[in-house]
């Protein structure tokens, strides 16, 4: 390869970068503004109210560890189904460190736990060359059974049961910021500028500062941890060297490997840093969100995660955006059902808009799908006043499937993930 | 003994020594934790070996056994359909309603239930056969989200559509009852428990995917893609083809596995319906090395056990250890098989370069 063809590449994945940031700005603009106008016109304050938001953010925050947490693996190489199964041991080390020694234990033995079932995950794919759903579906299994059976040993008698562990009492700092969101400073009350502007209703500028505000009241540390994780993991992964031998585990061992990577090294560390991740998701879950281990806490949290990762593209910011649309969609069915119904206000709408802009663009199948739901979405609402919950149960696991059919030529998974790497015996 | 005899052997050797290895494992978990597992394994043998037990575990290991063979016909061509779960909750739900709403005579009105059950659990796995063949997407994903999917699906038609209301202060969320015409008498009464009768059925079912796989022209086309899919295509077997027709048997069989516990014993879906089964029938099928006489004994193993294990919360032995027994037999199945597997491909490798060396031998011999 030439130095001129490099450059043009490089020009190329530049202008493509900036293209997808437009894009994104583009759409985070026409939800704040859409939803501010549907907000507006319905009526329904938590569409766009800060303790939404603020919920959202705690919804969206295993969900996303765990989408991270499948990147890592998968980013190496290794699909990752028991992201599950390490999100339950992670809820269960998580509590019982959180139980005998406090909960900063809490989350390092939460973390431990994952990465015991990443340990695993790793020694079986990676070393033996086990099939790596087959091996994911057993530690899920596996994770469920010793669960239960650490339960029955450490909490029943003890302020718990096979099935429960006792209350966990979290002190782990909480943090508001202060001036913008009325956050102590040196013990100092500081003003609550944004949630006075949020009490004025202002079309589209109380909205927005509810937006910012949900982002910056009563955050749990894991919760900040969590968000700079995002950047963390792009500067990581895109911008080390190590991230870069990572990744080309993933992308073509071989050729890693013969450039001197050790490729066994990174899937390992691919897999652990996933489970870890995961660890962290059921710690978080224990510590913050419940206050005590429950059997079958994680809910598919671990599945959702995955999902969210593949809706993201196997990207970071990808997996936030998703993480964030589905803790929305989880926060809006638990504080209003008003909001849900003219959420479909809002999807309608977007239909129609992105149906016509396919038409506009001559993708006349597209177009007249989108149209037609679109249509048929601002029906429902039109004619109902509720949505079911099981509804809003199953929107992420049905936008993901919408998503892989419409757009799977889109988006773009490492190109040997899931496909086990043995030394010197190349698969064409 | 011939190489192929000690193959086989070597197969056998897997699983028999994963159980004794998980065996091992518990005993140490039951001595960590100040129990003495001799005693324990003891008094299980002693409660497994019960009449009443036996027929227990039979009727348990049935649905097992069903789900293992769905999951298996995916397995022997690399397709991993992991939307069991859905697919048999969904088909449960769907044909005990249907069951309920019609009238038939007897035989029709379980062929009747079980066509239903069939038809929607291979409409659900459809989904994703269609989504893989059509739009590339990987049935693995689609199948975790369809098994979400389903739940929140039945839960709503459950809810909102195919209960039956509410009698008096009763609390559990049902479907109609099915009339006696489309249950199924069991079998026999032993030791005061029933023998049901859908064993019969399962068994038919078990002979049934053997001939499919080992027998016919689909068999060997569905066997060809899963060892080597180039070889399978370049010989006639047309790819996506066999991807939907799989996934569809595979979904259809999936169906199935509630219709023992409909048949017999609840007579209506119920949120009682165990839940799980379809990721058991994955653990079932890989230990059973996707064969149905091989998911058979595991099936009878795993459901043994968990009947066997009752008594020990009698004895003061927490008898959720057996959850750890299953899953070092699961783990070590796997890893173990994936290592023989790789022996006797290396030694077949070998065979076959011994084989060529010969011909080409006396190739030379004749020509000089």
């Amino acid at each position: 390869m030439s130095w001129g063809g490099g450059d043009t590449a490089l020009a190329q994945a530049t202008q493509g970068r900036r293209l997808e940031a437009r894009r994104m700005l583009f759409l985070l603009g026409w939800v704040i503004i859409l939803l501010s106008a549907v907000r507006w016109a319905t009526g329904a304050p938590d569409l766009t109210s800060s303790g939404t938001y603020g919920a959202s953010l705690r919804l969206a925050v295993p969900i996303l560890l765990a989408g991270l947490g499948g990147l890592y693996a998968e980013r190496t190489g290794v699909v990752n189904i028991g992201l599950e199964g390490m999100m339950i041991l992670g809820t269960w080390f998580g509590a019982w460190g959180g139980v005998q020694f406090g909960p900063w234990w809490g989350v390092v033995l939460g973390i431990t736990g994952g990465m015991l079932g990443g340990l695993v995950h790793a020694v079986a794919t990676i070393t033996f060359g086990v099939n790596q759903i087959v091996s994911g579906v057993a530690i899920n299994i596996l994770a469920a059974g010793v669960a239960r059976f650490l339960s029955v040993i450490a909490f029943t008698g003890h302020g718990g049961g096979a099935t429960q562990s006792p209350q966990v009492t979290s002190s782990l700092p909480r943090l508001t910021v202060p001036v913008l969101a009325g956050g102590k400073f040196f013990g100092w009350q500081s003003p609550d500028v944004l949630g006075w502007l949020e009490q004025k209703h202002w079309y589209l500028l109380s909205d927005t500062s509810a937006m910012f505000r949900g982002f910056m009241v009563d955050l749990s540390i894991l919760t900040v941890i969590t968000l700079l994780l995002v950047p963390g993991t792009y500067l990581f992964l895109w911008r080390t060297r190590l991230g870069l031998r990572m990744r080309s585990a993933g992308e073509n061992p071989w050729a890693a490997e013969s450039l001197g990577v050790r490729v066994y090294t990174m899937k390992y560390l691919g897999v652990l840093i996933s489970g870890a991740l995961a660890g962290l998701a059921g710690a978080f879950l224990v510590l913050e969100a419940a206050g005590i281990y429950r059997e079958g806490q994680t809910g598919g949290r671990g599945f959702i995660g995955l999902a969210a990762m593949i809706f993201g593209n196997w990207r970071p910011s990808g997996v936030a955006a998703a993480a964030g649309l589905f803790g929305y969609a989880d926060a809006l069915n638990l504080r209003s059902a008003d909001a849900v119904h003219a959420l479909l206000l809002f999807v309608g709408i977007s239909l129609t808009a992105l149906g016509i802009w396919y038409l506009y663009r001559r993708r006349f199948t597209g177009g007249v799908v989108s149209v037609l739901i679109g249509g048929l979405v601002f029906l429902w609402f039109a004619v109902t006043d509720a949505v079911p919950d099981q509804f809003i149960f199953i929107t992420p696991y049905v936008a993901t499937l919408v998503v892989l059919a419409v757009a799977s030529q889109r988006l773009r998974m490492p190109t040997y993930d899931g496909i086990p790497f043995r030394k010197g015996e190349q698969i064409s | 003994m011939s190489k192929r005899f000690r193959i086989r052997l070597l197969w056998l050797l897997v699983p028999v020594s994963a159980v004794v290895l998980a065996f091992g494992v518990s005993s140490l978990v039951l001595i960590a934790i100040g129990e003495n597992p001799i005693s324990a394994f003891r008094s299980m043998f002693r409660y497994g070996s019960q009449q009443n037990s036996l027929v227990s575990t039979v009727n348990r290991a049935v649905p097992l056994y069903v789900a293992g063979l769905a999951v298996a016909i995916g397995f022997k061509m690399n397709l991993f359909n992991i939307g069991v779960e859905g697919q048999y909750r969904l088909a449960a739900l769907l044909s005990a309603a249907a069951g309920a709403a019609v009238v038939l005579p007897a035989p029709l009105h379980v062929a009747f239930i079980m066509l239903v059950a069939m038809a929607v659990g291979a409409g659900w796995a459809g989904i994703a056969g269609v989504l893989k063949v059509k739009r590339g997407v990987h049935e693995v994903v689609s199948t975790i989200m369809l098994n979400s999917i389903a739940t929140g699906v039945t839960a709503y038609l459950l809810a909102n559509y195919l209960r039956k209301p509410r009698v008096g202060s009763e609390l559990l969320l049902a479907t109609h009852p099915i009339p006696a015409s489309g249950q199924l008498p069991p079998l026999a009464v032993i030791g005061g428990e029933e023998l049901r009768s859908f064993v019969l059925i399962a068994v038919a079912l078990g002979v049934l995917v053997y001939v499919l796989i080992w027998r016919t022209r689909f068999g060997y086309d569905l066997r060809a893609s899963g060892i080597n899919p180039d070889a399978a295509r370049a010989s006639g077997a047309d790819p996506n083809r066999m991807i939907l027709t799989t996934m569809l048997i595979s979904g259809a069989i999936a169906g199935l596995i509630g219709m023992g516990d409909l048949f017999g014993f609840f007579h209506a879906y119920t949120l009682d319906f165990p839940v799980g089964l379809g990721f058991d029938g994955i653990a079932v099928a890989l230990v059973g090395l996707n064969h149905p006489v091989g998911i058979a004994i595991a099936a009878m193993v795993f459901s043994w056990v968990d009947r066997a294990a009752q008594i020990l919360d009698l004895e003061g032995v927490p008898k959720e250890v057996i959850i750890i027994t299953k899953g070092v037999i699961i783990l070590s199945v796997v890893i173990a098989y994936e290592v023989v597997r790789r022996l006797v491909q290396a030694q077949e490798v070998k065979n076959a370069a011994e084989e060529t060396r010969r011909l080409e031998e006396r190739e030379e011999a004749v020509a000089a």
